[in-house]
């Protein structure tokens, strides 16, 4: 095997202009393997931080309490389900939870909230908002809202409310104003803007108002238990799996993000189907090269190998000095590409911190183990067809030329 | 003296049907050891063909082949790779150097195969060989570097590596001037008188039939005289 190599490793050396052009060959198919890994898993953080970036991870509810169906057994009936009734489904049992779910390893922010419609009325105009109750220190746990603060704070007494820009603009009010905010349960309070945000999602811009629990109560006519619980984790992709414990610890229903995101998620699969195709040729690209060189090679140097096998030489001899020129191509063409790739994409600020307009590159997401191990065994796969027709080289055929 | 080789009833035809070629017709031949013999016919007489198959590179289409009491026309193609390694050395009439190895690299090739490494003692016996080849200052000079006659002493270097029982030489002097030709016999000779090593060396040159005490001659396929 030693002799094996150090022959292999002179035939690479001996054509220094031809070895170096296919190494640089496969390293320019490794760098379009490590850019592709790179640029889909940037643009899939970039996505999903935008998506999901402020919203709850998993979301703990009441479970829906269907009527129980009482009937003997192989009787059967027609049945007419009533979905929507009037009565809000609360967590009575919730917040004896809040501490053990806070202190679950992966849990990054724990949210109480309760919810409900309501007007915001101004002089003559009503708009319609949905109205979040948070505890005033977990204002910006769920949606980072005092990063997004245009004018004012994020300090809810109980007669604020924060509301966003969209709304504030329609209804020409700034901070410091004073607002009606009628609920659904027909309550009215007179509410101070503390302050304005624009997060930049239409939905919390122009329909969503913040304020205390404690208003929120008293709002919905709520004096206890909670509408629902948002929960955000240190790794979103953790989501399905903590639903699914959360709701068997607790009984509760749990909602991870991904239910509701069904299309950000098949348009990443797709993205990262057509991101693999690329991947996959120029894998095959690096694997027609290296075979096409090796099989000249295995040609030019036919007299060579006829002498080698007569002067005893077993055919497995001659298929490794092949097969290792080819590991050697694929070890170094992968790891030039790797690093080349490695220095190119360092320059490229993280998708997560980048100004929207450049691309989203992930230079921790270039799979350069991975692109190096493939491209190796691509590699060493090409070399086996040139190794088995040079073992074939029938010494008798060359000796007499 | 004892048998080292034996050929019997020996046939090899190429080709077949319109184009088959019968070059060996039942051709018979022992090699004692020691033996220093010249291998003589006519052009297309079959000489090359023979010591392919005394080379175990080819097999005959039907005959006896034996050497050092083993039967070789029943081994497979692994058995008889390294019974080559072990017992045969080659020179032929293109010295058929590795290119991008040295001298010293070339000549030690058929032991380093057999050890699977370039071995101290294989490098020691190595650049002894070339000094009685008469390059002990050429041991690092590429093949390519090297003029004929060099390169064909080198072959006999390699050739004797591994200290084999049977040379088999096809026209090794056909190749080079008269002044390197009778050099390259000379040290043949040399070779066969202190080691014992078995040599059949093919050739139109009388001087090199001249100098073997023995000489085989090919004549329509079968060994005439002796
Ligand atoms: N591979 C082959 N296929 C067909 N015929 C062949 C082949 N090799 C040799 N022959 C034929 O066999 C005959 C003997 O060839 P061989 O090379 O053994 O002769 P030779 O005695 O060595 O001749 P020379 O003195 O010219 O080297 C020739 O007629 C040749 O044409
Ligand atoms: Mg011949």
């Amino acid at each position: 095997m030693l002799y094996a190599i150090k022959i292999a490793w002179r035939y690479l050396t001996a054509s220094k202009a031809q070895t170096g052009l296919l190494v640089a060959g496969v390293a320019t198919g490794v760098f379009v393997f490590i850019f592709m890994s790179a640029l889909i898993g940037g643009l899939a953080v970039y996505l999903v931080q935008q998506t999901v970036g402020d919203i709850s991870h998993v979301t703990l509810e009441a479970p829906s309490r269907d009527a129980g169906l009482l009937l003997p057994e192989g009787v059967e009936a027609q049945l007419v389900q009533q979905k929507a009734r009037g009565q809000r489904d609360t967590l009575r049992s919730a917040e004896a939870f809040l501490p053990a779910i806070s202190a679950m390893a992966g849990v990054k922010a724990v949210s109480p909230q309760i919810v409900g419609n309501g007007f915001v009325i101004r002089g003559q105009s009503r708009a319609p908002v949905s109205v979040t109750g948070v505890e005033p220190d977990k204002v910006s746990a769920i949606a980072d809202l005092q990063s997004r603060l245009i004018a004012g704070d994020t300090v809810l007494t109980n007669n604020a409310v924060l509301v966003g820009k969209s709304l504030a603009e329609d209804l020409g009010i700034g901070v410091g104003q004073v607002i009606r905010l009628q609920s659904d349960r027909n309550v009215e309070r007179s509410l101070v803007i503390a302050g304005i945000f624009k997060v930049g999602v239409e939905a919390l811009d122009a329909r969503a108002a913040f304020v205390s629990t404690a208003t929120a109560r008293t709002l919905f006519a709520l004096p206890q238990g909670l509408s629902r619980v948002e929960i955000k984790l240190d790794d979103l992709n953790q989501a399905d799996e903590f639903a699914v414990r959360l709701a068997a610890e607790t009984g509760l229903k749990a909602t991870p993000w991904t239910q509701g995101n069904a299309q950000l998620l098949s348009g990443l699969r797709a993205q990262a189907n057509s991101g693999n195709l690329i991947k996959g040729f120029a894998l095959v690209t690096i694997v027609i090269g290296v075979a096409s060189a090796l099989l000249l090679s295995t040609y030019r140097r036919r007299p060579e190998i006829g002498i080698m096998r007569a002067f005893g030489a077993p055919r497995g001899f001659v298929v490794a000095v092949f097969v290792l020129q080819g590991t050697l191509i694929g070890l170094l063409g992968g790891l030039l590409g790797a690093g080349l790739g490695y220095l190119a994409l360092s320059p490229f600020p993280l998708p997560e911190n980048i100004t929207s307009g450049s691309l989203p590159i992930d230079v921790r997401q270039g799979a350069y183990g991975l692109a190096i191990a493939l491209t190796t065994i691509g590699a060493i796969l090409a070399s086996i067809l040139p190794a088995r027709a040079a073992a074939r080289v029938d010494p008798v055929s060359v000796i007499g030329q | 003296m004892s048998v080292l080789v034996e050929v019997g009833d020996l046939v090899k035809t190429y080709g077949s049907g319109d184009a088959e070629t019968r070059v060996l017709k039942g051709l018979d031949l022992v090699l004692e050891e020691g033996d220093l013999a010249a291998l003589l016919g006519p052009s297309g007489s079959g000489k090359s063909t023979l010591l392919t198959i005394l080379g175990t590179l080819m097999q005959p289409t039907s005959g006896r082949h034996s050497m050092l009491g083993e039967d070789l026309t029943r081994a497979g193609d692994a058995a008889l790779t390294e019974f080559r390694n072990r017992h045969i050395g080659f020179v032929f009439q293109f010295h058929h150097l590795l290119p991008d190895f040295t001298a010293l690299e070339n000549v030690i090739f058929p032991t380093a195969i057999a050890q699977g490494r370039e071995t101290a003692g294989a490098r020691a016996r190595g650049e002894d060989l070339l000094e009685r080849v008469g390059l002990a200052d050429r041991m690092d000079f590429r093949a390519t570097q090297l003029s004929g006659g060099q390169k064909q002493r080198v072959a006999i270097a390699r050739a004797l590596m591994n200290q084999p029982e049977l040379v088999l030489a096809d026209e090794p002097t056909g190749n080079l001037d008269r002044e390197s030709a009778s050099q390259v016999m000379a040290l043949i000779a040399e070779i066969n008188q202190q080691e014992q090593t078995t040599f059949l060396i093919s050739t139109h040159d009388e001087k090199i039939a001249a100098a073997c005490r023995r000489q085989i001659k090919v004549v329509d396929g079968k060994t005439v005289s002796d």
